[in-house]
């Protein structure tokens, strides 16, 4: 795996104050800088309009940029668009392939306008398949396949030019959970390969697993850039829901947490990062509260993100803390 | 030949190779109506009406003359549909964007889509000249002239439909130029008569219409008769190829209907 590079290193990605207006003077993006080491998994987070669709869309050269520039490891999109475009895979947010035609033709024919001859072609695409589990559906018509199978096939699609990028936009939503996770596990097999990841998806427990780096996209600008680690970091309270065994008759005063009871048998616990579990566990032990299991409230990376596409809209920080405040 | 120059034939030869896929997949969408609809023409219009018309010119049966005119016409709607169904189907689902993005040339699209829809409209003029042959004799007085002026027509309309189909919106938007411009333009091209027969200004008028060129340097292949300079065809037809594919790569090269 290629972890982090030497900051000489060029970058898979690097995109530099780039700005997008459409032709009804909605202002998509606002000036986006941002870097992407190779061999990262990273991820591109925002609400529904955030811009995320026109940064993917200008780096893949559907959308063209007001100005800025992007280069993917090194090349300009913009000047050398035939050379970066040969760098990267897509997998959009749309389905978009011909739905009459066949997975196998699907990904011989992209291979083909890569420029790849198709015997070369024709192997990678029975590779592909096979690793995605679609090769028995190679030969049907793409539209009689389930949606799952519809979204591993652009992956597959997007894999046959063997990209040192790749570009995920929400290619799981409406992807059923064991679906998901055999798509993650093909995509974390070729991070781990060596190819650079770019991930942008609504679930975010997702993105927190996978990605190592994180930008949070809102109103066309970057609200955060940070490793995943940092950000996470950056959450200074969490909501815990707490099962327990009997019924709960009333709730204890504990020190630094904030106990709230959800029904009988159900509390929420809310308390800084800094404060130890076991203090909350001896405080309702010596109440007489049992705790049978426990869970976190919402997803880490949710909180986070929420709070700062919240905070951002009202104008407060940009870090985790100041728009939590 | 350098290694873009072979990316972009390999993507050439993929795009050209599935629209005749696509072709021969929906023949009974592509290939069998435009027979079906010429059969007619020749039944009714060439043997019906035609016998007792006679001979029209310099001794040739109404039928004979028709039937020129008729491949042609064949040809350019075919070739017209074609690509403006096809490359506006591939808006319309967004399976254009696999080709937006791959590495490859402008031209290499624009050519890829235009080989087949001149395959298709070629397809379609061999069979309705097939058919013609059940209905009457013909010879071929100038084969050169023949292939090259299908070829041209065919190039022509698929040019101009592959401009239709950047500019399209909506599935209606394909069916308009054939139905307002390009079944008016054929109909008044000289395919039924000859314009030698028309009075001032008619006769002058019908000068102004494409069709009529292509569809006589069609016939002086066939038949060795032509209402026009055969060179005067080409030179039209030539330039109606340079000035329509240069707009069509104008418009791929600014993302007119294709990149926001």
């Amino acid at each position: 795996m290629l972890d982090s590079q030497s900051s000489d290193a060029v970058a898979a990605l690097e995109v530099e104050n780039l700005r997008k207006t459409y032709p009804n003077g909605v202002e998509a993006l606002k000036g986006v800088s941002l870097k992407v080491a190779q061999g990262d998994f990273f991820a591109l987070l925002g609400p529904n309009g955030a811009g995320k669709s026109t940064l993917i869309g200008i780096l893949s050269s559907l959308v063209n940029a007001t100005s800025g520039d992007a280069r993917i490891f090194g090349v300009s999109v913009n000047r050398q668009r035939n050379e970066a475009m040969k760098l990267i895979g897509l997998v959009p947010q749309e389905l978009n392939f011909n739905q009459f035609e066949k997975p196998f033709d699907i990904c011989v024919n992209e291979a083909g306008f890569y420029g790849i001859p198709r015997k070369v072609a024709a192997v990678r695409a029975e590779k592909y398949l096979n690793e995605l589990r679609l090769w028995d559906k190679a030969f049907h018509q793409a539209r009689e396949m389930s949606g799952g199978m519809k979204r591993r096939l652009m992956i597959a699609r997007a894999m046959m030019n063997e990209p040192r990028l790749l570009i995920l936009d929400e290619p799981t939503a409406g992807v059923d959970i064991e679906i998901r996770r055999s798509m993650w596990h093909f995509v974390t097999g070729i991070n781990a390969a060596g190819t650079t990841v770019i991930l942008t998806t609504h679930y975010l427990e997702e993105a927190e697993q996978l990605c190592r780096n994180i930008a949070i996209i809102d109103h066309g600008t970057i609200v955060e850039n940070t490793a995943m680690k940092s950000l996470l970091a950056k959450l200074d309270v969490e909501t815990f829901v707490l099962d327990t065994a009997g019924d709960i008759a009333g709730l204890p005063v504990l020190e630094g947490i904030v106990l709230r009871k959800v029904d009988g048998r159900t509390l929420e616990a809310e308390m800084p990062r800094t404060h130890d579990l076991n203090s909350l566990f001896a405080g309702l032990s010596a109440h007489g509260i049992t705790v049978t299991s426990m869970r976190n409230k919402t997803n880490r990376l949710e909180e986070l993100f929420v709070r700062l596409v919240e905070g951002g809209r009202n104008g407060q920080g940009q870090n985790g803390r100041g728009a939590a405040a | 030949m350098s290694a873009n120059l072979a990316a972009n034939m390999v993507a050439l030869r993929t795009i050209a190779r599935r629209e005749i896929v696509r072709i021969i997949r929906i023949w009974t969408q592509t290939l069998i109506p435009p027979v079906i609809t010429m059969t007619l023409y020749f039944v009714i219009f060439g043997k019906l009406v035609g016998s007792r018309i006679g001979t029209i010119e310099h001794g040739f049966s109404y039928i004979q003359y028709i039937v020129p005119g008729l491949v042609m016409m064949s040809i350019i709607n075919n070739s017209y549909m074609n690509i403006s169904s096809s490359f506006f189907g591939a808006k319309f689902q967004r399976s254009v964007e696999e080709m937006l993005v791959a590495p490859m040339s402008n031209w290499t699209i624009l050519i890829g889509y235009v080989i087949g829809a001149v395959a298709r409209g070629l397809a379609v003029g061999v069979l309705v000249l097939l058919v013609a042959l059940l209905f009457t004799h013909l010879g071929v007085a100038h084969l050169l002239v023949a292939v090259t002026a299908v070829a041209l027509g065919a190039t022509i309309f698929a040019l101009a439909g592959f401009i239709n189909a950047i500019y399209a919106k909506k599935f209606d938007d394909i069916a308009l130029v054939p139905t307002f411009v390009i079944a008016p333009l054929t109909y008044l091209g000289g395919v039924f008569y000859s314009v030698n027969m028309l009075p001032a200004p008619w006769r002058q008028l019908s000068l102004a219409n494409p069709i009529l060129y292509m569809v006589n340097a069609f016939r002086f292949g066939i038949l060795g008769i032509s209402d026009v300079s055969v060179w005067i065809a080409y030179v039209v037809m030539l330039a109606f190829v340079a000035v329509l594919g240069a707009i069509a790569l104008l418009l791929l090269h600014k993302g007119v209907g294709l990149r926001s």
